[in-house]
């Protein structure tokens, strides 16, 4: 908004100054053609003039330079404007100077005089216009792109020029050499600023016809403007020499030495421009291309995206009239990706080359791109003549082949191969970081199952055990990062028959969540039918061949309390042996027994492998199930808890409760090993007899 | 982390692990195991006096390739196991299963009388 208020002022004073002028000029001009003396004192004109001048100069540079839209065809629009309107005013009065009758040359008469000088001095205005207008957008221009010396030579070619006008406005006395040798400087830094023509490569093909156009009648204008006020100023000079004449003038004459050049040097810098531009423009258009590449990792939803991206940057990169991608997804499939060529076609190709045993990229070994157009001749009834071959590569492993092909023989130049190869490489790398973004996708995807795995895990154990009056019960789960298979749980047969079981499944992850599902399932349906424990885990086998996969298999150790006659009948299918720990005697002990883990025996002979034992519990006995996560746990030294320190740490568990056996068991065995992070899952059961 | 050297003794295929097998380096033994299979040797021996732990993991790989052996009259012991491994094994019960020998004398005896 102050800005504009700005260039309204500066309008203004140039309106006003221009007028000033007028009238000062005239006045002086017709007193001294009339012999009188002047009132008006004969420097001020000239002090004037360089006001307006500087009016005009603040005013373009408001309007130009710190217009951030204009772009180059604008600029030389602006300027052509200029030039125009100037023109159409200084024609329009020509005519009227027709209509109202040529004085005769050398006519002294006064009305003549000041007609003629008022015309002038619009013409001098407007041309000074024009030449401010086409200064700021040939500033603009120039400047581009800059340098650093570019810059400080362009400060000192503007400053020069305006301290030029104080030269100007202060009448010092003409001194020709001084005068020459300025204008010579100016003329000479404003050449060499000419030479900046690189907004031209900026162009396209359509701007630089309408540039070409604009900056020729640009040219023609500034001559015009040049003649009218060299003619007028003639007419004038004959009469009086007392008038503001602009010959000399350095600022102006600088100005116009350098507008000038700046536009000739322009158009046939564009002239000439014109038949490289569509090289210029392929060139922006590789650069374009090579972003759609990259970014189309971003982007593009599959590889095959990235595929056809690559397949129509390089085809319109090097004008191929056909091309195709061949993709191996795995030894033996090949997927071809086609770009106005039949499937058949290539194949034909390929099927030739191969047979022709041509060492090309077509065998996975090669590493360079291969210009193959010779060994195209020899294939008839085909219409390419030429073909060019490029290996794409991921990680290092060859993918798939590029095959691009021209119906001209020699269709491709070295340019050509080595954008290609760009493009290639490029789409290697962009299909890598698909790849590798896929994967942490699939890892992301991965640890989401985990987690829903680890809440089913804890969701299929139970949360309330079966109690009795003959003895307690406590159970503890833990499980590591990845979710385990541990299962523990109990149900209770009868009023007298209570069965107990703990598992551990092999492996980890959402599939040993889902064999520990599984064995739920087991337990609780064959637990119900009060069946002996062998035939539990010959029942159990025999279920679970059916769901357990190779290498997988659980182990199980089932349990019957019987609290009349106070036996246990059990079976342990290669589940870590019981604890036991005996009252009476004070002793502890693992029971060692034999049997095999479920899964592992895939017939009927499991039978043979199994065997039910039975034994006799009394009053403050307890009884330590466990799995293998606590014999395993490690210290940081990386030794065992192992079976020796299980067993010498019952003794402290004799006088609790089972639950706080349990805590002081968890809290053992964080000591030991020193983090409450043990890599592995591990569970604890206790039941302690009661009197 | 394992590392498994395999060597061929009087027609035998000996396979020597080293280390330690958990869930990720059981698949190098399935692998070790697979391909002295695909070459054709009717006698494995496992030589287990190098290894130090066997995960479940570890363990379901021998246990997977018991009923495969049978059919193809493949005879596979394993020997040298030091008294934690072979507690691991005998846990399980899978020293029913397997030959086991306690040294590569009586793994050949075994596998010769089989």
């Amino acid at each position: 908004m102050r800005s504009k208020a700005i260039t309204r002022l500066l309008f203004t004073v140039g309106v006003i100054t221009w007028l000033a002028l007028v009238f000062t000029d005239i006045s002086i001009l017709f007193s001294t053609t009339s012999g009188i003396k002047p009132e008006v004192p004969v420097w001020l004109p000239g002090i004037i003039l360089n006001l307006f001048i500087l009016s005009l100069f603040y005013y373009y540079k408001l309007k130009i330079e710190r217009d951030e839209v204009l772009n180059f065809v604008d600029l030389l629009w602006r300027v052509f404007a200029t030039g125009l309107i100037s023109t159409v005013i200084s024609l329009g009065l020509r005519v009227i100077d027709h209509l109202l009758g040529s004085p005769d040359i050398g006519s002294r008469s006064a009305f003549n005089i000041v007609f003629n000088d008022l015309i002038y001095l619009i013409n001098l205005g407007l041309m000074i216009g024009f030449l401010m207008m086409g200064y700021s957008a040939w500033k603009r221009l120039i400047l581009y792109q800059k340098s650093k010396w570019l810059l400080r030579l362009w400060a000192f070619f503007e400053v020069g020029l305006l301290i030029s006008l104080l030269y100007n406005t202060f009448r010092f006395p003409q001194v020709q050499w001084l005068h020459v040798t300025l204008l010579s400087i100016f003329v000479v830094v404003g050449l060499v600023l000419s030479g900046n023509m690189k907004w031209v490569a900026f162009l396209n093909f359509r701007q630089k016809w309408t540039s070409l156009l604009l900056l020729l009648l640009t040219i023609f204008y500034l001559f015009y403007s040049f003649f009218t006020n060299q003619s007028l100023s003639d007419n004038i000079v004959k009469v009086s020499e007392n008038f503001t004449d602009y010959h000399r003038h350095i600022f102006v004459l600088s100005l116009m030495v350098f507008v000038t050049v700046y536009s000739i040097f322009s158009f046939l810098v564009i002239l000439f421009n014109l038949p490289t531009t569509s090289v210029f423009e392929q060139k922006l258009e590789e650069v374009v291309n090579f972003q759609r590449i990259s970014q189309s990792i971003q982007t593009e939803q599959s590889e095959e995206s990235v595929y056809n991206i690559l397949l129509e940057t390089s085809v319109s990169s090097v004008f191929a009239d056909a091309a195709w991608l061949e993709i191996n997804s795995n030894a033996h499939e090949h997927k071809v990706f086609t770009y106005k060529i039949t499937d058949k076609e290539s194949r034909d190709i390929i099927n030739h080359l191969n047979a022709h045993n041509i060492k090309g990229v077509f065998d996975q070994g090669s590493e360079k791109t291969k210009n193959l157009s010779k060994h195209l001749a020899t294939l008839k009834g085909s219409r390419f003549r030429s073909i060019l071959a490029f290996p794409i590569y991921v990680k290092g492993d060859n993918i798939g082949t590029l095959a691009l092909l021209k119906e001209l023989p020699e269709g491709f130049n070295k340019e050509m191969t080595k954008i290609v190869s760009t493009f290639s490489n490029q789409a290697g790398i962009s299909i890598e970081n698909f790849r590798l973004m896929e994967e942490a996708l699939q890892n992301e995807r991965y640890k989401e199952e985990l987690k829903i795995a680890k809440m089913v895990q804890k969701s299929l154990l139970p949360t309330l055990l079966e109690q009795d009056h003959d003895f307690d019960v406590a159970a503890f789960s833990e499980s590591a990062d990845e979710v385990g298979g541990d299962y523990y749980d109990t149900l209770r047969i009868n009023d007298h028959l209570v069965s107990i079981i703990i598992a551990d499944v092999s492996g980890k992850g959402t599939t040993a969540a889902f064999h520990m599902s599984q064995m739920k399932g087991i337990f609780h349906s064959l637990a119900q039918r009060d069946i002996e424990p062998d035939d539990f885990m010959v029942q159990a086998n025999q279920a679970l061949v059916y769901c357990l996969e190779r290498g997988s298999f659980i182990s199980a150790t089932y349990f019957i309390i019987n609290t009349q006659t106070k036996k246990i009948r059990y079976a342990r299918a290669g589940h870590c042996p019981v604890l036991y720990y005996h009252a009476d005697r004070e002793l502890t002990e693992y029971f060692k027994d034999k049997g095999v883990a479920l899964g592992m025996v895939r017939n009927k002979s499991y039978s043979n492998f199994i065997q039910a034992n039975e034994f006799t519990y009394k009053p403050g006995d307890i009884m330590i199930l466990y799995t293998d996560g606590v014999t395993e746990a490690k210290d940081a030294k990386g030794e065992e808890f192992g079976y020796e320190r299980l067993a010498a740490m019952v003794c402290d568990l004799r006088d609790l409760t089972p639950a706080q056996a349990q805590d002081h068991m968890i809290h053992k065995l964080y000591e030991f090993s020193g983090t409450e992070n043990i890599d592995d899952d591990y569970t604890t059961m206790i039941v302690k007899f009661k009197s | 982390m394992i590392h498994i050297k395999r060597l061929q003794e009087d027609g035998a295929d000996v396979i020597a692990l080293v280390g330690e097998i958990d869930a990720s380096s059981s698949i190098e033994l399935d692998l070790a195991i697979a391909k002295s299979v695909g070459e054709g040797f009717s006698k494995i021996l496992i030589d287990c006096s190098a290894l130090e732990y066997i995960s479940s993991a570890g363990l379901g790989v021998f246990m997977s390739y018991i009923e495969e052996f049978k059919d193809r009259n493949i005879k596979m012991v394993l020997f040298g196991m030091s008294d934690k491994v072979a507690n691991t094994f005998s846990i399980l019960g899978l020293n029913e299963l397997l030959h086991i020998g306690k040294d590569k004398v009586q793994a050949k005896q075994i596998v010769n009388e089989l």
